[in-house]
């Protein structure tokens, strides 16, 4: 099909007068230029201005290779939890009436809209061994939660909560159960039916909403550093590395970490546009580029 | 997806079979309820009650402390200012990349998305070294008197940085279904360029504007890791209110941290009740206009 927007007619009744056209072009291209490309350009500016082997030298460090390891394996605990529980609760929202469901809906956008730190200090607020409501509890019984891996798990799970849902229920939504009705109808069970028809309908948008969430496992820092006590080599994520060692004025070394947080950030960046150009039919129509 | 969820007890609904025949419902729903309970519901009931465990005393004392109303006064105003600026800058850049073809649209449209993929301490850094006095930006503007890092500037910029991408992803797909052919009808039949702009364009997309713009004020009152760095933290001046809130919890001082959060939240609230009132607000009102027209 052609697309039509790609070929005005000669005789444009819309056409903007050439200088106005090409005005607010360079203004939007000045703008994101200045406010959302030049911060990218230099943190790489920065990380590598004194060569790459003081570069390397800052993430060989012990402390930044154990923030890294920090991340990378909340990452791993989260996103599966979100890739499995997203897509249960997507099928039931997309795919059943009942009561309540809108409500649903806005708990689930709730982690968009609450301050990361906000999120932090209920965490604190249960978990706290003075303060927290299960702060007995957890004394009694020796279990450490805030201020260690668990607190820094939980508060990334509820950051990232919306992600793969959000992505899955418009998706199932358009595509309609007619499929999963004939499969059934055919004798499939239940796994049968998921398996075959269910997951490849929606595998793409799965990975997308795993993109997505996967980038913000990765560089969430608010809700974080509220709960993890910034114990170095213990419970310091990369993001909360890099704090340090900007606030010790170490500044190239702070660039030089998130100069390889903003490539995990980019790589993820690349999928997704791969994904919207590639199968953009299989994800929701907002995402769709053409 | 609105007419689905109203019940019509008087025609049999058609979803109806699809519940017996479709499995999973109960387990699905189940599962899926009790993660969001844990994870979310749990940790906000936590300081729901905390909150009001406070009582009238407590509430009284943390409203008249200046050093939060400063704090919120500007969280709230800086998060407004980004906001429409944001909003506008959005609106400025979405129709460029849906109206015109030039070289490195794409290149525009693939990095509207970095301030979502670049982590927040990072975005912070990195704005800080921009604009602060010796920065690449921050040279010039100081030189003509403008200080950006460090000053409440710097936090409206950071949470423009922030706002951005919803600002212009809202307004797209909107443009983009819009097409062009209600303006060209206009102009067939007469209207200026303007005219067809502000009574054509204006209405059609103006609930994506709203949304990203309560999307980008929402994000912006919350913001931490990106405004932190570039800030300057200096209490009663340039103190954002979440910000605050770990400094009253590095105290131990739980009561203040409470009542700041709770604030925090119930506009988190009010925002997502806007931008889930908007479309159904805006569906109305065109019914309405159809009737009467």
């Amino acid at each position: 099909m052609i697309d039509m927007r790609d070929a005005p007619p000669a005789n444009d009744v819309l056409a903007a007068p050439r200088w106005l056209r090409w005005s607010l072009i360079g203004l939007a291209v000045l703008a994101m230029l200045l406010l959302v490309l030049l911060p990218l350009v230099i943190v790489l500016a920065s990380g590598f201005s004194e060569g790459l082997q003081v570069w390397w030298s800052a993430l060989r460090e012990p402390d930044a290779i154990a923030a890294l390891k920090l991340t990378l394996f909340t990452a791993a605990i989260v996103i599966p939890i979100n890739a499995i529980f997203g897509t249960l609760l997507a099928w039931a929202i997309a795919r059943f009436e009942f009561r309540g469901r809108r409500a649903l809906l806005a708990l689930i956008d709730l982690p968009f809209a609450v301050s990361p730190v906000v999120a932090g200090l209920c965490l604190v607020l249960l978990f706290s061994p003075s303060y927290g409501w299960f702060g007995d509890f957890l004394t009694a019984h020796g279990i450490k939660i805030l201020f260690a891996r668990p607190a820094i798990v939980l508060a990334t799970l509820f950051i990232t909560v919306p992600f793969v849902v959000r992505e899955l229920i418009p998706l199932m939504q358009q595509q309609g159960p007619e499929e999963e009705l004939a499969a059934r109808s055919l004798g499939a069970s239940a796994l049968t039916m998921f398996l075959r028809v269910t997951l490849p309908n929606i595998k793409w948008g799965l990975l997308y909403g795993v993109l997505l969430c996967s980038a913000r496992a990765m560089g969430e820092f608010g809700a974080v550093s509220v709960v993890s006590g910034h114990i170095r080599g213990l419970t310091n994520t990369l993001p909360l590395h890099i704090e340090i060692l900007y606030n010790e004025f170490d500044s190239t070394a702070a660039f030089a970490v998130a100069s390889l947080l903003s490539g995990m950030a980019l790589v993820t960046l690349l999928l997704k546009i791969w994904l919207e150009a590639r199968h953009g039919d299989a994800l929701a129509a907002e995402h769709r580029r053409h | 997806m609105n007419a689905a969820t109203l019940p019509s007890p008087s025609k049999p609904r058609p979803r109806r079979r699809s519940r017996s025949v479709l499995p999973g419902f109960g387990i699905s729903l189940g599962l899926g309820l009790t993660w969001l309970s844990v994870i979310v519901l749990l940790p906000l009931t936590a300081l729901a009650i905390r909150a009001t465990e406070l009582g009238l005393d407590g509430w009284l004392r943390v409203l008249g402390d200046e050093r939060i109303q400063a704090s919120l006064k500007l969280s709230f105003g800086t998060a407004l200012a980004a906001a429409v600026f944001a909003s506008l800058v959005g609106l400025l850049v979405a129709w460029v990349l849906v109206r015109y073809r030039f070289p490195g649209r794409r290149l525009l449209d693939a990095i509207v998305d970095l301030p979502f993929a670049l982590p927040t301490a990072v975005a912070g850094i990195a704005l800080t070294a921009l604009y602060s006095q010796n920065g690449w930006i921050g040279q010039w503007t100081e030189a003509i008197g403008w200080q950006i890092a460090y000053a409440r500037s710097g936090i409206v910029l950071a949470l423009i940085f922030i706002g951005l991408p919803f600002a212009i992803r809202t307004v797209q797909p909107m443009l983009e279904t819009l097409g062009r052919d209600p303006e060209e009808a206009a102009a067939s039949l007469g209207a200026s360029r303007w005219t067809t702009l502000r009574r054509v364009v204006l209405p059609e997309i103006l609930p994506g504007v709203l949304s990203g713009f309560s999307l980008a004020f929402a994000r912006g009152l919350g913001e931490y890791g990106s405004v932190i760095f570039i800030a300057g933290n200096k209490p009663y001046s340039t103190e954002i209110a979440p910000l605050l809130i770990t400094i009253r919890l590095e105290e131990y001082d739980y009561n203040g941290a409470v009542a700041i959060a709770a604030l925090m939240l119930l506009a988190s609230f009010l925002c997502l009740l806007v931008i889930n009132l908007l479309p159904m607000l805006f569906a109305h009102e065109r019914q309405q206009a159809r009737h009467h027209g």
